[in-house]
C-alpha cells in the first residue's frame, strides 16, 4: 500500500524559493530518500513546461506519488493534481510541500536555516503523503432553482440575471415593496437620474417575471439542506388584507383614522395604519399594521382578557367598509411556505446609523437628520415634494450644514471603515438643495472628499464650481441650538482655525452597517459575518461573491457597503456564479470528507455537536455517527474531538498527521 | 483662533469683487496645495498661497487685507503654470492688492518724508499707496 516511487519537484519560483533555498542542495538530500525515485528543480512548476514535466515523468518512472513544493496549496494544489491526473495518477496521490510561504520567504536573512526547514518540510510531507488514498469525486444531485434573499437593487439584478437564463427563482423580501435603499433616494450620484425614472422598470420586470416567484413582506424562516439542494422555509409576514383580492386603488387609505410612523420615510412622514409602502410599490398592495391600527388593537386586547366589550359596539372598520374588492378581512394571515433551491444568493443590504448615536453632533433636536432622512426630504415624491423642510416647524430652510465621516472612520465613537458612499450621496444632497433652492447657503464639513468612481471627481468638481457649494476641511465637534438655529462648530484645519456658522438645518452623513437583520439569515445560512453586520467573503479579492458555505452567494451592500454601480455589477456576477453552479445535472465534490468507523465509533455525539455543518447525525439503531457526505465539507473539527479516532478525515489520518509532526519536530 | 461665517461667502461682495477682478472662480480651488509648495516666495509669506484660497473661500477678505502674503507674491506665475485646476493664482494675488489699493489710503504722507526731493519720484508714488511692511 504504501508507496515506494515517489518523484519530488522543487520550484524555484524565479527568484522568490531560489534566491534564499538552496533548491539543488535540497533535491539531492531528498534523493538520497529510498522512496524517491526522482527528486529534481525547475524555474517555475506552475508553467506549461513545469506541468509537463510531471506529466512526463509520471509515466517515466511509474510514479505511484508526487510532491510538489512550491507555494500554499491555495494557489496550484489544483493545477499539480490535474498534470498528474493526466498523467493517469490519482489526483490525491498528489501534495504540495509548501516551501515559498513557510521557509524562503520568512527566513530570507537566513538561507542556510531556510535549506534545512525546506527539506524538513518536504520529508514531512512525504510522509502524509505516503498514507493517502485513492479518492474519487463524490457527486452530489442539483434542484435547479434559486433563492435570492433582499429586493433591493443588488437582489432584483440577480434575480432577473438568473431568471433571463430560464431558472426559476425565489426572490424573498422584508418590506412590503420591493426597490430597497435605493427607491428612497431622491437622485443619484453621478448622473442625477432619479431612481423612480431607472429603478421602476427593474422593479416591474421582476413582478412581472415568469420565472421569478415574488414573496414581498416575507422573512426566510430556516435553511436546512447543502450546496444543490438547499430546504427553505419562508415566513409570509400577516398583511390582514389578501393580497389577491387588493387592487392597489388606495381607497382605504383615505378613510383610515389612525397613524404611525412611515417605515419608507424614515419617520420624516406619517401614514395611515392601512397603508401601501408607496405609490410606486411593487406589488402595490394595502396591509395593515398591526401595532397601530385602532380594530386590531382592540381585538388583541380583548383576547388578552384587558378589556370586555359591551354588546353591539361598534367597531373601527373604515377600511373595510370602502373596499370594494373585499379584500380586507382583519384576519391574520402569516403562513408559513416551502421551496426547495439549489443555490441561495444573500442581498441583504445596509442601514445607516441613527442620528440620535450622536448627541455631540446635535442628533437629539428634530431638525438633524441622517443623510437616508435627507434623501426623503429632497425625493419629489417624498413627503415634502423635493423642497426640504424643518421637521420641527416645517420651515423651507435658507441654511443647510452637511457633516461628513459621522461614526465613519471613528473606532471609538463608529465603525473604523470608511462608509465609502457618504462622500458622493452628499455632494450631490448639496447640489439638490442648490437646485430647490437656489438662494440656501451650504457647507460641507468633510475630512476627505474620497471621489473614487467614474465620473465622481468630476461631479465633486462642479459642485464646487458651479453650484456655489461651501466646502470646509475640518470635522465637526458639535451642534447645538441658538435660538431658532443651530450653531455648527467645526474647524478649518487648511486654515488652521475654528470655524463657526448659524444654520437652519444639519444632515449628518452616518456611518454605514450591515442590514440588521443579517446576523439572523447568516446564522441560518451558517455563513460568517464581521462585528458591523457585513457578510464575510471567501477571499476579499479572488472570491468576493463566495462564502464557505458552498452554493451561497452573496451581493451588493450585504458583503460592504457600495454604491448603486457596484451592488449592480456584483448581482450580475453572483448570479453568473449561480447559473454556472446549477448548469450542471450534477455537481462534483471533493473527496476530503469525514469518514466514521462504526467499529470504533461509541456513539458519544461529540463530533456532532462540533459540526458547524449539521453533516453529523446519530444512527438510532446502531447508535454509531453517521457523516453525510454531500454536508461534510471536511474541516476536520469532528476529527479533532473525537476521544477514539472513530471519525477521521481521509487523507488527513490521525497517523498521517502525526508522522508529519514527528519529521516536522525532530530537533535541529 | 475662531472665525465665525455670518453668510454665504458666496453672497459676499468682496470676495465677488476679487472674482470680478482676477476673472478666477477661486471656489473651484480644492486645496491640494501645489501653488504652496512650488512658490519661491511662499517661506517668507504669513499666509500661504492656498490659505488664500481657503480665507476667500470662507468669505474672510479682512485677514487678507491685513496679510503681507499679497505683497510678497512676485507674480513670478509658478503657482499659475501649475495649478491643477488652471487657476490664475497671480491674478488673484493682484486683485487683492487691487482690491487694498482702491481703499486710497495713502500710507505715507509725502509731506512728512525727509530729503524728498532727493528722492526718485516713481518710490514716491508707490509710497503713497502701497502697503508692503
Amino acid at each position: 500500500m504504501a508507496m515506494k516511487r515517489i518523484g519530488v519537484f522543487i520550484c524555484h519560483c524565479g527568484r522568490n524559493i531560489a534566491g534564499t533555498v538552496d533548491v539543488k542542495r535540497v533535491a539531492e538530500e531528498i534523493g538520497k530518500r529510498e522512496d524517491v525515485v526522482l527528486s529534481t528543480t525547475y524555474v517555475f512548476m506552475c508553467s506549461q513546461p513545469g506541468q509537463k514535466l510531471i506529466e512526463d515523468s509520471v509515466k517515466k518512472y511509474n510514479l505511484d506519488g508526487v510532491v510538489v513544493a512550491n507555494c500554499s496549496p491555495t494557489l496550484h494544489e489544483k493545477t499539480m493534481r490535474n498534470a498528474a491526473a493526466r498523467a493517469g495518477l490519482n489526483p490525491y496521490r498528489v501534495e504540495i510541500a509548501n516551501i515559498r510561504e513557510w521557509a524562503a520567504w520568512p527566513h530570507e536573512d537566513n538561507p542556510e536555516a531556510a535549506t534545512r526547514k525546506a527539506i524538513r518540510i518536504i520529508n514531512a510531507t512525504i510522509e502524509k503523503l505516503k498514507a493517502n488514498a485513492s479518492l474519487e469525486p463524490i457527486e452530489v444531485p442539483v434542484i435547479r432553482r434559486a433563492l435570492v434573499i433582499g429586493g433591493g437593487v443588488a437582489g432584483m439584478q440577480a434575480a432577473l440575471d438568473i431568471a433571463d437564463s430560464g431558472i426559476e427563482t425565489i426572490l424573498v423580501e422584508k418590506e412590503p415593496t420591493i426597490g430597497g435603499n435605493m427607491f428612497r433616494l431622491s437622485e443619484t450620484f453621478p448622473t442625477l437620474d432619479c431612481p423612480q425614472c431607472i429603478l421602476t422598470p427593474k422593479m416591474n420586470d421582476v413582478a412581472g417575471h415568469p420565472n421569478i416567484k415574488l414573496y414581498t413582506y416575507s422573512e426566510v424562516d430556516d435553511v436546512e439542506g447543502f450546496m444543490g439542494n438547499f430546504k427553505v422555509k419562508i415566513k409570509k409576514k400577516a398583511t390582514f388584507v389578501d393580497w389577491n383580492k387588493c387592487t392597489g386603488c388606495g381607497e382605504c387609505l383615505r378613510v383610515c383614522p389612525a397613524h404611525a410612523d412611515s417605515e419608507f420615510d424614515l419617520k420624516m412622514a406619517k401614514r395611515t395604519s392601512i397603508y401601501i409602502a408607496n405609490e410606486q410599490a411593487v406589488p402595490l398592495k394595502a396591509l395593515i399594521d398591526e401595532n397601530s391600527c385602532i380594530r386590531l388593537q382592540f381585538e388583541k386586547k380583548v383576547k388578552e382578557g384587558k378589556i370586555k366589550p359591551k354588546k353591539n359596539v361598534k367597531i373601527c372598520s373604515k377600511c373595510a367598509d370602502v373596499c370594494e374588492p373585499n379584500a380586507i378581512h382583519f384576519q391574520n394571515n402569516e403562513e408559513i411556505v416551502e421551496e426547495e433551491v439549489g443555490a441561495i444568493i444573500v442581498a441583504t443590504g445596509y442601514e445607516v446609523m441613527p442620528a440620535e448615536a450622536f448627541p455631540e453632533l446635535g442628533g437629539k433636536y428634530p431638525d438633524v437628520i441622517t443623510s437616508l432622512q435627507f434623501e426623503r426630504l429632497l425625493a419629489p415624491s417624498g413627503p415634502t415634494a423635493g423642497i426640504p423642510r424643518r421637521p420641527s416647524d416645517g420651515k423651507v430652510p435658507e441654511s443647510i450644514a452637511f457633516v461628513h465621516c459621522v461614526g465613519s472612520r471613528d473606532p471609538q465613537n463608529g465603525v473604523p471603515y470608511c462608509s465609502r458612499i457618504c462622500c458622493m450621496y452628499t455632494i450631490k444632497q448639496a447640489m439638490l438643495v442648490k437646485h430647490a433652492m437656489h438662494d440656501a447657503a451650504v457647507y460641507d464639513f468633510y475630512i476627505d472628499i474620497r471621489s473614487n468612481g467614474k465620473g465622481y471627481e468630476e461631479f465633486y468638481h462642479r459642485a464646487k464650481e458651479e453650484y456655489g457649494v461651501n466646502f470646509i476641511r475640518g470635522k465637526v465637534s458639535k451642534v447645538y441650538r441658538v435660538g431658532d438655529k443651530y450653531r455648527v462648530q467645526g474647524v478649518d484645519t487648511l486654515t488652521g482655525r475654528i470655524v463657526e456658522v448659524d444654520v437652519d438645518m444639519v444632515v449628518l452623513a452616518t456611518a454605514a452597517k450591515g442590514s440588521s437583520t443579517v446576523k439572523e439569515i447568516a446564522k441560518k445560512l451558517r455563513i460568517p459575518y464581521d462585528e458591523w453586520g457585513w457578510l464575510k467573503e471567501t477571499h476579499l479579492k479572488l472570491k468576493p461573491l463566495e462564502t464557505p458555505v458552498g452554493g451561497v452567494y452573496i451581493a451588493g451592500a450585504a458583503q460592504f457597503i457600495k454604491d448603486i454601480t457596484d451592488s449592480v455589477s456584483q448581482g450580475s456576477g453572483a448570479a453568473a456564479k449561480v447559473m454556472a453552479l446549477l448548469s450542471k445535472p450534477e455537481l462534483e465534490k471533493e473527496p476530503l470528507l469525514a469518514k466514521v468507523d462504526p467499529e470504533i465509533c461509541a456513539g458519544c455525539g461529540r463530533c456532532k455537536d462540533q459540526c458547524a455543518y449539521d453533516a453529523i447525525t446519530i444512527d438510532p439503531v446502531r447508535h454509531v455517527s453517521v457523516v453525510n457526505e454531500a454536508l461534510c465539507e471536511g474541516c476536520g473539527a469532528c476529527s479533532a474531538n473525537c476521544p477514539t479516532t472513530a471519525i477521521q478525515v481521509v487523507n488527513f489520518k490521525k497517523g498521517q498527521v502525526i508522522r508529519a509532526v514527528d519529521v516536522l519536530a525532530e530537533v535541529f | 483662533m475662531k472665525y465665525t461665517i455670518k453668510k454665504d461667502p458666496h453672497e459676499d461682495e468682496r470676495v465677488q469683487k476679487i472674482i470680478e477682478i482676477s476673472g478666477q472662480n477661486i471656489f473651484s480651488c480644492y486645496q491640494c496645495g501645489r501653488c504652496s509648495s512650488g512658490c519661491p516666495m511662499a517661506e517668507f509669506m504669513d499666509v500661504l498661497p492656498n490659505q488664500v484660497f481657503m480665507f476667500l473661500q470662507e468669505g474672510d477678505v479682512d485677514t487678507l487685507l491685513n496679510a503681507k502674503t499679497p505683497w510678497i507674491c512676485a507674480a513670478c506665475f509658478t503657482c499659475t503654470v501649475r495649478c491643477p485646476v488652471g487657476l490664475d493664482l497671480a491674478a488673484v494675488m493682484e486683485a487683492i492688492r487691487e482690491l487694498q489699493l482702491r481703499k486710497n489710503y495713502d500710507y505715507v504722507d509725502p509731506y512728512k518724508v525727509d530729503e524728498r526731493e532727493e528722492l526718485p519720484p516713481i518710490a514716491m508714488v508707490s509710497n503713497f499707496r502701497k502697503f508692503t511692511p
